[in-house]
Order: C-alpha cells, then structure tokens, then sequence
C-alpha cells in the first residue's frame, strides 16, 4: 500500500485548517467578490490607471498598442527604453509576459540571454492583440512598461527574473504573504508549480518563514545557494498598506495583491488577482481557514493602518528557518 | 445568508423528479430495469408529395402480422384526407382521399411492431403462377439461355432462385445478363425469369430495422414458393442468400407497388424507427391515455423527434460525469464540456475506434498545428486552418480506412470537427506554455473524462432510464445543484497538500 503513503485524510487537512477548491470557490470568492468587479482586475490597464488614482505605485506605462496597425510602430515607442516588459492586459497566470533586460544593436535580449529581433517582438505584440493570451480568448490590448530594477537586497534569491510578493488580502486585512522566487527550473518565470521556490513571509515583520519547492521543503536557493533564513523584505509596513489599500481600490473582498519591490520606487504593485492560488498555504506551512474566519468576525469599516497592525498583531509567527527569531526590530 | 431557498429548491426538484418517476412507473407499468419486457418497434412511415391541384388518392402498403413481429397499433395523420383500410389477398393497404388539394402534403402513418420469435405468418395459399409479358428478341434466347443454365445447376426452386440471382448480381454475370439488365431492374428481371421458368415468386419490400435511424427506404427481396413445404422463402437479390434477417420487416408482400398517388407528383415514402422495451399490454393502453394532461412524456412526440431525444436526455449524464470529476476528484481537463462530446461521439464510433481515431486526430493536428505558429497568424485565422486541417485529416483517415476494408474507421466522421480543433488549438497554446507534461496531465484527464461519460451514456440501463422517465432530469438537476454548493476537499487535494500534515508529524 505504498502509494498510499502520498494521501492524506480531509479531517487532518481540517485540523490543519486547509481551504480547498471547491470552499474557496463557494465560500469566498462566490460571496466577496462580485462578479461586476471582476473586468477592473482581470484588465491589467485598467488596474494601472485606478491604481495612479488611488496613489499606489505602480511600474511606469511606456505605452500600449490595441491595434494590430499599431504594431508597426512598436519600434518608434520602444526607442530610448533600455529595459521594458510587454504584457497582455487581460493576461493570467503569467502567460505571454515577455521582459526585455537589455537593448544592443536592435537585438533584445531577454533575462536568459536569449536575442530576439524586432520582428519577434512584433509577433509576439500581435498575438497578444489576437487574444492568444487572453481569458477567452477576446482580442486584447498589448501594455508596455518600464523594467522593474528590482532591489539589490533580493538580488542573490532570484534566478533571471523578479522575484515578488503576493499578499493575500481579505476585506482589506493581510491575512497571509509569500515570495515567489524564480529558479532554472522554473525557467525564469515565478510560478510555483514550474518550479519556483515560494517563501511563506511572516506578515509581522516580512522575514522569511519557511521556503518550499515543488511542494517539498528548502532551505537555500536551488541555483544561487542562498540561505533563505537571512530573507527579509525590506519596507515590509510600506507594502502591506500599499496591499490592503487595494481593498478600497478594487472592493473586491478576496484579492490576491502581487507587488514587487523597486530600487528607487520602493513596493509598487505590479497586478491584481481576484481568484488567488491556494499554493500559499504550502508556502507558510499553514491553512487559511483560521486567519480567515478571525477576519470574517472583524467589523467593517476600519481604515487601512488599523487593519495592517491587527494582521500583524495577531498573524506573527516564528521563522522554522532559524533557532532564535531575531527579527522583531526589523520592522521598517 | 440563508440557504434554506436552495434547499427547497433542490428537495423540490427531488420531489418532483422521484414523483414523476413512480408515476411513469405505475401508470404505464414502465420497469425499472431494461430487458425484462418485450420490445417494441415503433414505425413512423412519412410520405411526401406535391398534390396538382384537383383530387389526390394515395395507396399505401401497410405491413400485416408475419414471422418474427405482431402489429399492436397503427396510426394515421393526415388533416383533410378521408381514410380507409383495405384488406385482400395480397396484402393491407391504407388508401387516403381528398377532393382538392394543391401544394406540398405530408401523411403520417405510424405503427408498432411486437418483437414476438414465436409469431407465424397467415396461412400461405400457393398462388396462381401470375403470367408473364413475352420477351422481344433477341431478349428471348438471352432468357431462356440464363434459364437453362441456372435449372441444370439446381434441384428445386430454391437453389434455382439461388442459381438466378447468382447469375445476374454476382461476378458471375455474363453477356446474357447484361443485356436483359438495360431492360429490367434487377429484381424484378430475377422475379420475371423464375415465373417464366413456371416458379412462383415475387418482389416484396422490407425495412431493415436499426434503432434511432431516421429516412429509411425501404429495400428489395424476393420471394420464391417451395412446393414441397408449402411456404415462401425469402432471398437477397444482392447476395443470393436465402432466410429472413432477423431485424428485417416484411412491409409489402403482394408484389404490388408500395405507393401509389394519383394526383400528385415527386411522391416518397421515407421511414423513421425507435425501439423500446414495455410490457405488451401497456403498449395498448399508451395508445388510449394519449391524451391526458399528466402523459408529459417525450413518447407523444413524432418518432423522429423521439430518436433525437433519446441522445439529447443522455447529455445530463455525461454534464454529471464532468461535474463529479471536476469537484469531487479534481481531474483537470481542457474545455469543461469538450469530453461530453467527444463521449457522444464514442458512441456512434465503438469506444476502442473512437480512442485511436481522437489521438490520431489529435496527434496529427498538433503536429500541423506546430508548424502553423511558425507562419505568425491572427488567432482566427489559425483556427480557421486548424478546423480545415482537421477535415482533412477526417477525409484522409476515411479514405484508408475504406480502402484497407476497415468499415470501423469510416465512423471517424461522427467527431465534432470545430470542437477537435479548439481542442489542438488550446493543446498547443499548453504545450508551448507548460511544456507537454501539462499537455498529457489535461488530454489524460479530458479522455479520461470521455471514456467515464461514455461508459455511463452507454449503458443499456442509464439509456432505458433516462429515455422512459423524464423525472430521472430533475433528480440529475438536483444532484448537480447540490454538487456545485460542495465545499469540502477534493480528492486530489489530499494529495496536494499531504506534505503539510507531514511536518506536524515530525517537528
């Protein structure tokens, strides 16, 4: 009965507080996010531009392209930008993100050193127009920002791409935080189930509470060989306000809040996720249900700082990383 | 938030649906389980034509009690029209009038055939040899040669017909034939030339009973008298074969025409059929309650809308399959409802054919649809070339298919064609994406999917069920109604998060 050795039974994974599915589905996303919300987070444009209303930072727009004559002209808006991402604003999961580090020669070479030519660039703009990456497949439009120069601090936990911070925020409270960190196996990109090592965060100080990759257990970085222990994000206070400011933003009850942090912007937010992954929980070695259910019991209408401080107050926990926590006065 | 609406919702569909269930059940001793009541084939002649203005008489041949089938019930539409059946020696017949008529006309006639093995047909009288129209020359010696040949090589009436038919529809045709074949239709030259040679025979028609099959002509037999026995025997003229198939309806057996109009042009007669299971007596009492309010029952409709539902109600299963899977197991798939029809398509095509030919299909496209991303196409446009490279590879496969005699692979056509290419497409866009460790994880899951949707559609008791009770709806529609308001964990989660609980263990 070997095989049976990779099963568990629903009562331990309740003890242990675990949201599946179907219950996330149901109970939080079918009752806090309405549905009529949904186009503000699922069009990245449309999130950027309530976004800079709202005074949350947000990587800077070098422009967008929404017809296929416009690709033409993708060359003339290009020009000047040393480094720049180009992204379907009704993309998910990531698909058709494609970043640009480097101009040479009118050779653009990507994070993994791989050149492409404007041509390629342009096909890639007019199949993100097609909808080739689009929910559905609706045509869509192509976005272009500038490139992250994400923070040296975080530079030895990352291979080739950005690593960021995804903030579960419910009714506007940070109940649970991790860190994606992009691998060789995860072929540059920070999805967890590529390979991508997630790093459950502590949301009282930002420190690292455990890393896991491919549902396992780590504690180093796979490629660069850097303790995970020693992980902190910097401006931790920052990025939580920016996360639960969204709340008001968008009023979409259960939010997935994917930020990045900017050497000289600080935390920006890079896009919105109104169906956020349950991977979380594997990352912080913990289930959602009671953070959630504590949040349920809170009154509406807090404002943004009071909700930071009750999350931080009551959702701190001890790093199984390192023997003695050291990271109270951390706190920036 | 309450949910007690739902709940009466979903206990009400309930009620309702185990209600009408045990009502059907009940009133019209439908059982529960198939096959053990008798069959009935339910017959549905429909006959088309353009009436010219003035008085329309049509005759049709009603099939009588023979070997194999009893007739319980028949039954005639036909607004206007006076009707009247006809008996005599050669057989029944519905004849239809009407003063004026002008314009295209439809006339229904249903009937239903008990399958009964034990059933004999009437009394056969040997009848008067019918005379026989000389031939022409040089027609006459071509005749008498075949005779001749085909009497030395027999020795009674039977293995001469045998001998005939052989002679003019097998390779073994030859000059004799050939040359009486631009005189007469095939059948009714064999039936000429065995009267001439003093054998009695005749041309009958009958229809090759299949289910669910819908514009059915019917076909040619003939019909030779063995003096010895006493009784008709029946041959293929094709094949020369002699003995009555079992699924073959005997509809005319007089030798006369089947239709008959007088006032009308481009008449036919095309027939649908559908078979079911109930208790003989029933069959006869569902004629009477016909009409009543509560007979809420997709069996009142005109058979060829019956044959189409009785796919159509099979639908709800294959969507509780894929709700099953998806919520309680977790089985990823590609397109939520792309596996129930590709199971609909099993089903015409014989699961194993179906499964070679959808991954030869698939596997094919891919391959194309690989090359066709180098090309830099709008999204609609691929597809679009995508759907067409599917047609072809259909077309091809078909074609092999025949020529290699494999009669299975012809059913490859019965695939949802615009579906197969969404299917490619979406593959493609994975494998480019994910890798094609996804792509095998989704196609897995979405065959996986089919193959439980088809084993559940075509089951003789999930299809008895669904057809003869129209409640079984509502109690599906509850079932998913309740299976969509599940929160509780599926059951490849507790794979996923099986390494959460470990730690607990060990720290």
């Amino acid at each position: 009965m070997s095989w049976l050795k990779n099963w568990t039974w629903p009562s331990r994974l309740r003890d242990k507080g675990i949201i599946g599915m179907n219950r996330r589905n149901i109970r939080y996303i079918g009752r806090y996010n309405p549905r009529r919300l949904y186009p503000l987070v699922d069009d990245k444009l449309k999130t950027k531009l309530i976004a800079q209303r709202y005074g949350i930072t947000t990587p800077e727009l070098i422009g967008t392209v929404t017809t296929q004559f416009g690709v033409k002209h993708i060359d003339k808006m290009l020009s000047g930008h040393a480094g720049f991402v180009i992204k379907p604003a009704k993309g998910s999961g990531g698909k058709g993100i494609l970043v640009i580090e480097n101009v040479q020669d009118r050779a653009f070479i990507k994070p993994s050193g791989v050149s492409l030519s404007i041509e390629d660039i342009e096909r890639h703009v007019s199949n993100i127009l097609s909808g080739l990456y689009s929910l559905g497949g609706s045509p869509d439009v192509a976005v272009i920002e500038t490139l992250i120069n994400f923070n040296e601090s975080l530079m030895d936990y990352s291979y080739e791409g950005v690593p960021d911070i995804r903030v579960i925020v419910f009714k506007g409270y940070p109940v649970m935080a991790m860190m994606r960190l992009s691998t060789a196996a995860s072929d540059g990109k920070a999805n967890l189930h590529q390979g991508a090592v997630g790093v459950g965060l502590n949301i009282a100080t930002g420190a690292a509470l455990r890393g896991v990759q491919f549902d396992r257990p780590c504690f180093s970085h796979p490629d660069t060989g850097h303790d995970l222990a020693s992980l902190i994000v910097p401006q931790w206070n920052t990025l939580l306000h920016l996360a639960a400011g969204c709340y008001e933003m968008t009023g979409l009850g259960y939010l997935g809040t994917d930020m990045v942090l900017d050497r000289k912007h600080g935390p920006m937010l890079l896009e919105l996720n109104a169906r956020p992954g349950l991977a979380i929980q594997m990352t912080n070695g913990e289930g959602l249900r009671r953070r959630l259910d504590l949040i349920e019991q809170q009154p509406d209408g807090i404002p943004v700082a009071e909700r930071v401080a009750f999350a931080q107050h009551h959702f701190a926990r001890k790093s199984e990383l390192v023997e003695t926590p050291d990271t109270s006065s951390t706190t920036a | 938030m309450s949910r007690l609406p739902f709940y009466l919702i979903v206990g009400l569909l309930l009620l309702v649906g185990i209600a009408a269930s045990v009502h059907r059940h009940v009133q019209f001793e439908i059982p529960w389980l198939p096959g053990e009541q008798r069959q009935v084939w339910e017959i549905e002649a429909v006959i088309n034509f353009n009436a010219q203005d003035g008085p329309v008489q049509v005759d049709l041949a009603l099939p009588s009690h023979q070997a194999g089938y009893r007739v319980l019930t028949e039954n005639t539409a036909s607004s206007g029209y006076g009707l009247a059946y006809k008996a005599d020696e050669f057989g029944r017949q519905a004849v239809w009038t009407i003063r004026d008529a002008a314009g295209s006309q439809q006339l229904y006639y249903s009937v239903q055939m008990l399958v009964s093995p034990d059933a004999r047909s009437p009394v056969q009288t040997p009848p008067e040899l019918s005379s026989t129209p000389p031939w022409e020359s040089p027609y006459d010696t071509a005749a008498s040669q075949l005779i001749d040949r085909a009497w030395a090589r027999s020795a009674n009436n039977a293995t001469f017909a045998r001998e005939l038919i052989l002679d003019i529809n097998s390779d073994r045709q030859e000059e004799n034939a050939r040359l009486l074949l631009t005189q007469e239709q095939p059948s009714a030259l064999i039936v000429r030339l065995l009267n001439q040679a003093g054998v009695n025979a005749r041309e009958v028609s009958g229809l090759l009973m299949e289910d669910g099959r819908r514009r059915q002509t019917l076909s040619s037999w003939i019909q030779v008298f063995d003096e010895s026995a006493e009784t008709w025997s029946l041959f293929n003229p094709a094949s020369g074969e002699e003995g009555k198939p079992d699924n073959l309806l005997l509809w005319e057996t007089g030798g006369r025409a089947v239709l008959e109009v007088q006032g009308g042009t481009n008449s036919r007669v095309t027939f649908s059929m559908l078979t079911h299971y109930q208790p003989a007596s029933a069959a006869v009492r569902n004629h009477y309650s016909d009409n009543t309010l509560l007979n809420f029952s997709i069996h009142s409709l005109p058979l060829e809308e019956q044959a189409l539902f009785q796919t159509i109600l099979l639908i709800p299963i294959g969507a509780l399959v894929v709700v099953f899977l998806r919520v309680l197991v977790g089985v990823k798939t590609s397109g939520t409802f792309m596996p129930v029809l590709i199971a609909l398509a099993f089903i015409q095509t014989t699961l194993l054919t179906g499964l070679i030919g959808f991954l030869l299909i698939v596997a094919m496209g891919l391959i194309i649809r690989n090359y066709l991303s180098y090309l830099n196409l709008l999204l609609v446009a691929r597809v679009s070339a995508v759907i067409i490279t599917v047609i072809a590879i259909i077309s091809i496969f078909t074609v092999i298919a025949y020529r290699m005699g494999l009669s299975a692979g012809l059913t490859v056509t019965f695939f949802p064609m615009i579906i197969l290419a969404w299917t490619i497409e979406r593959m493609s866009i994975l494998w480019e994406e994910e890798g094609p460790k996804q792509v095998l994880i989704q196609g897995g899951g979405s065959l996986l999917t089919a193959v439980l949707a088809f084993l559940a559609m075509n089951n003789p008791w999930v299809r008895h069920i669904t057809f003869n009770f129209l409640g079984v709806q509502f109690i599906l529609m509850a079932l998913i109604l309740l299976l969509g308001n599940y929160t509780g964990y599926r059951l490849l989660e507790l794979r996923r998060f099986k390494p959460i609980t470990d730690e607990e263990k060990t720290s």
